[in-house]
């Protein structure tokens, strides 16, 4: 983990309610895909978490859906103003047990950090089909640069205006060795019961300090209690323990 | 002895800052980004007998100028603390730290404070009688001057460190049950904890927290904090240490002022890591603006 100060560089609207911002600091604190960071934003008392959508030495892009003031107030900043970034949090994806085919799911700001996932897997040489879930069209972001990074992408909606109509479950490929997996908690929950095979998945909670102080983010788990913000946010198939 | 430096309960301290209870974890998420040995010392997390989880998620919810925390005292249990964390603190840690208890008997908070008082690196107890998110035990305790008091006289029996009492504001009268504590054998007495609160989602219709409420921390607490202090360390002839908003120097003054012998800091901790020791390194300076020489002569200055 690292404190640091980082200066936007863009900060546009990729859909009518989602952005990507890039800013420029120290991302030595960055080793894997599926880390967040933890902004701080004025006049807010908690840190925002985002996930990493990409990182490529000192350039660190995030992307976010404006949800509530914090990210309304982010949807406003320009390039050059500077934010307080606790950078480096959470463990990751683990891509030592993605096979020779790696499937990756996300659902709506759960594909963001999907990106630097394929982005390294393809560059291992691996097979990458990735499968984005939106409700609708207009809410689509980041297909085509999924597929420039050389992925097999395939689009759900669920009102099939783009795609397939359905969810990511339902665009499956066949012969997958393994998953990786962000979204809401019913869209891992269902691909928790249709994956054929082992896989990771992301999860997030209210958070109060980002970096396993707080204990606010626990969650129970087969192998014991873990906290998302530090042993998680992503987590192996095998350990989940749905509560309800 | 520094300029910075108080005594507590018999105890050197090199100065008065202590991260509290519940916000520095057993110290070493933080050890990764400074050296905490600059801190006077820290009160770990809140240790009960047995293991808890705590309360479903969502456990916290922001506020204006501060936050709502339901965590409902996740710990492994008292025989993990000292098995596994006290040994992993003892490595980045080598002061004497401020083991905090809590229970949900009187009968548990005296187990696990005779365990944690047999712990070379434990310095102080500090009790907390007024933890506010869980059932059938912790604020319970807190919240009548006879139930404090029984606390406290068990605790004391089997203790050999100081044992301070941590209180709660939910209460009518603090000063009561502060002074109850006191006669019953209290070595010092620390407030405030957590000021019971709430939010609701306007668009679920539903509270934010699972439980529901929880604890009011931050700055937004800081006045009501510096009331409290002030009035019981007025009532009492223990120290008494002051906490609830502390995020500068300058609170740490005038929380000293009001009558702390030492301050410690909270949910400052989890919104900026290294706020601790940015009130330590900041103190020297403050105190010159105020005209300060010896941060402990301070102390209750304001009558």
């Amino acid at each position: 983990m690292k404190q640091s100060f980082f200066e936007i560089v863009k900060n546009v609207a990729l859909t009518a309610d989602v952005y990507k911002m890039e800013l420029s600091g120290d991302t030595s604190a960055i080793t894997a895909p599926g880390q967040f960071v933890n902004i701080k934003l004025e006049g807010k008392f908690l840190r925002r978490p985002i996930s990493v959508c990409d990182c490529v030495e000192g350039l660190l892009t995030i992307i976010y859906k404006v949800v509530g003031e914090g990210t309304a107030q982010m949807a406003e900043m320009q390039a050059g103003e500077k934010l307080d970034i606790l950078t480096g949090l959470g463990n990751g994806y683990d891509l030592s047990t993605a096979g020779e085919h790696p499937v990756l799911l996300g659902g709506g700001v759960g594909v963001p950090p999907l990106y630097m996932l394929a982005k390294q897997l393809v560059a291992q040489g691996k097979k990458v089909s990735v499968v984005l879930g939106f409700n609708k069209a207009g809410e689509v972001f980041y297909a085509d640069e999924f597929a420039a990074l050389g992925a097999d992408v395939t689009v759900t909606t669920v009102d099939g205006s783009m795609g397939v109509k359905g969810f990511v479950t339902d665009a499956l490929p066949a012969d997958y060795t393994y998953f990786y997996t962000c979204g809401p908690e019913p869209m891992l929950k269902a691909v928790y019961k249709a994956s054929a095979t082992s896989g990771q998945m992301s999860f997030e909670e209210r958070m109060g300090c980002g970096f396993g102080a707080c204990m606010g983010c626990s969650c129970k788990t087969i192998t014991g209690y873990k906290r998302i913000c530090k042993e998680g946010p992503v987590m192996r198939k095998e350990e989940i323990l749905w509560e309800s | 002895m520094g300029k910075l430096s108080v005594n507590l309960c018999g105890i050197e301290m090199d100065n008065p800052v202590i991260p509290a209870s519940g916000t520095f974890g057993y110290g070493y998420e933080f050890a990764e980004l400074y050296d905490i040995n600059c801190l006077g010392t820290f009160s770990f997390k809140g240790t009960t007998k047995d293991p808890r989880f705590g309360n479903p998620t969502p456990r916290i919810a922001e506020c204006e100028a501060g936050m709502i925390n339901a965590v409902g005292l996740q710990n492994p249990g008292v025989e993990k603390v000292i098995s596994e964390e006290l040994p992993r603190l003892a490595r980045c840690f080598h002061k004497p730290v401020m083991a905090n208890v809590s229970g949900f008997s009187v009968e548990d908070y005296a187990y696990t404070c005779e365990k944690l008082d047999q712990e070379a690196q434990v310095g102080w107890l500090e009790v907390n009688v007024s933890c506010p998110n869980v059932h059938g035990g912790g604020m319970s305790f807190g919240t009548s001057p006879e139930a404090a008091a029984e606390v406290t006289r068990a605790v004391k029996k089997v203790a050999t460190k100081p044992v301070m009492i941590k209180l709660s504001p939910n209460v009518t009268d603090i000063v009561s049950i502060a002074k109850a504590c006191e006669a019953a054998g209290a070595d010092g007495i620390s407030l405030i904890n957590t000021m019971l609160g709430m939010r609701i989602d306007l668009r679920r219709r539903t509270p934010v927290i699972a439980n529901k409420m929880g604890g009011f921390s931050g700055p937004a607490i800081f006045p009501v904090a510096v009331r409290m202090v002030y009035q019981v360390a007025n009532a009492v002839n223990i120290p008494v240490v002051g906490m609830g908003g502390v995020s500068t120097a300058r609170d740490v003054i005038e929380m000293m002022m009001a009558g702390a012998t030492a301050v410690e800091v909270g949910a400052a901790n989890l919104v900026d890591p290294f706020a601790s020791k940015k009130i330590v390194d900041d103190l020297p300076a403050e105190m010159e603006k105020y005209r300060i020489e010896k941060l402990s002569d301070i102390i209750g200055a304001v009558k």
